[in-house]
């Protein structure tokens, strides 16, 4: 249709709506919250610099807050994707009474004030059951508190990932392989999580990143003593609880980095082929 | 021979009460009902991945009613195929081989004979990504006759094929139904299915066989 033909067809009445005003607004908006994260890695950056870094890496504490970190970090993420699996596969393949009341338990450690969480923990550990524990090994304000600690809060994020994933893939080619001869778990291990790849990376990578941040339930429940129960978190706080904030915020890049490097890590795999799903 | 008895199914609001029909040995039925009258429910049922309330379910003799989805011996051709995305074709054509066990050297004869027969000899490396509509009921056909089951069920296997490939799945549907004497059990809503493949047609309307 020529130039025209379109100006004669506006003048005879409807005129959509233009889209840039709509799209302008919803850009503002997205860009003004990247805006802020930007803004601040920007000044944790400009408030430090590469000596100040360098000074914190060289520092026996943080080297070892560093080390205990990506240790506890990775044994958490395991632990709640051992637990999120099993835990996701029930709660979306299967329907039985008190599902909901399940459902909603699940999701208490994400709406818990973290420290609450640490306090909770403390108690349960002074309980008989916990007393019996902590005297065969001991738990409260040692390394596997910090596990257990950031283990609570981060495999609860994990498991609703998980949920997700199951519950964006249809049974059928599970009922297939039932009717093919397999049991329910040959099943689940050959077709479904195979299916699940890309799920389980963000599950992992999400508990990962959630229990790198925990702080609030490692403060309360296994202490900040330095050489022992001390990971990054807890150096920012006891750096800035001395006024060190050189320091603190040299600690806190990294932090951003691993956490950042780890996300990237994680991007990587999920868009080359052997951790996609197809279809 | 397939019998079903005075079965009846109930799930939610929805039931179905007091279905009977056979089948007889090498004959190829089809299931006709509209969109949403219980058809899909009764192969559900047969297949073993809904339970009954009632009734039973009669296979060459054998009561299976009660029996898990594994131990019917049906092959099964859901409505998309739903093949194993995780695999690629020839996986899925021997999937059935592998869960049994069999040799390598057996299973590798099994799939290419499946292949030769179905034409799809040319796509057994490919991955299930990227596959036609009618390559892909191809595949979940050869799937689902791997292990020489002593019935089919073939759920609404053509709704989602274009006309020309449609044809060609209705000559392939005849030759199978001549070369291997199959009984089986075709659930759909298309008088065109039935014309063409069916020896046997059984309706269903308000829950019931008419």
């Amino acid at each position: 249709m020529s130039k025209g033909d379109l100006s004669e067809r506006r003048k005879r009445g409807f005129k959509p709506k233009r889209n840039w005003p709509f799209i302008l607004v919803m850009g503002i908006i997205s860009s003004t919250y990247i805006l802020l994260i930007v803004g601040m890695m920007y000044a944790d950056l400009t408030f430090t610099t590469p000596g100040h870094i360098l000074e914190a890496l060289k520092s026996e504490e943080i080297q070892y807050a560093t080390k205990l970190s990506l240790i506890t970090c990775t044994i958490t993420m395991l632990l709640s994707l051992v637990v999120a699996i099993p835990t996701g596969y029930i709660m979306t393949r299967y329907n039985f009474p008190g599902k909901r009341l399940l459902d909603a338990i699940l999701d208490i450690p994400i709406i818990l004030p973290p420290l609450v969480i640490g306090l909770s923990l403390l108690i349960l550990f002074q309980t008989a059951p916990g007393r019996f524990i902590e005297s065969h090994v001991r738990i409260t304000y040692t390394v596997y508190s910090v596990v257990i600690a950031q283990f609570m809060v981060a495999c609860a994020f994990a498991v609703r990932t998980m949920n997700v994933t199951f519950s964006q893939i249809n049974s059928r080619q599970e009922e297939v392989a039932l009717t093919l001869g397999c049991s329910k778990g040959q099943a689940f291990w050959m077709i479904l999580l195979p299916q699940t790849k890309n799920g389980i990376l963000t599950a992992g990578s999400l508990a990962w990143a959630r229990a790198l941040g925990e702080f609030g339930p490692i403060l309360v429940f296994s202490g900040a003593t330095r050489m022992r129960t001390e990971v990054l978190p807890t150096t920012v706080f006891l750096e800035m609880s001395v006024g060190n904030i050189e320091a603190a915020v040299a600690v806190s890049l990294i932090m951003i980095f691993a956490g950042f490097g780890v996300l990237m890590v994680v991007r990587y795999f999920g868009n080359i082929g052997f951790f996609k799903t197809i279809d | 021979m397939l019998s079903v008895s005075k079965l009846s199914i109930r799930q939610g609001e929805f039931s179905l009460q007091d279905i009977t029909f056979h089948i007889e040995k090498g004959k190829y039925a089809v299931l006709m009902g509209k969109t949403g009258c219980g058809k899909t429910t009764i192969m559900e049922v047969i297949l073993g991945l809904r339970k009954i309330q009632s009734g039973e379910i009669l296979l060459n003799g054998l009561d299976i009613s009660r029996l898990k989805p594994s131990e019917r011996m049906i092959g099964y051709v859901p409505q998309d195929g739903a093949l194993f995305s995780s695999m690629d074709v020839q996986s899925n054509l021997g999937f059935a081989l592998r869960i049994r066990k069999w040799k390598k050297e057996e299973m590798a004869k099994r799939v290419m004979e499946l292949a030769d027969l179905l034409g799809i000899d040319h796509l057994l490396s490919r991955k299930i990504s990227g596959l036609s509509g009618g390559e892909r009921q191809r595949i979940a056909l050869g799937r689902g006759l791997a292990f020489y089951p002593e019935f089919l069920c073939l759920d609404e296997p053509l709704s989602a094929l274009d006309e020309p490939t449609r044809d060609e799945m209705y000559e392939l549907l005849l030759k199978l139904k001549k070369e291997l004497n199959i009984t089986a059990l075709h659930v759909t809503h298309s008088k065109k299915d039935a014309k063409i493949l069916a020896d046997q047609i059984i309706k269903i309307e308000d829950g019931k066989i008419v």
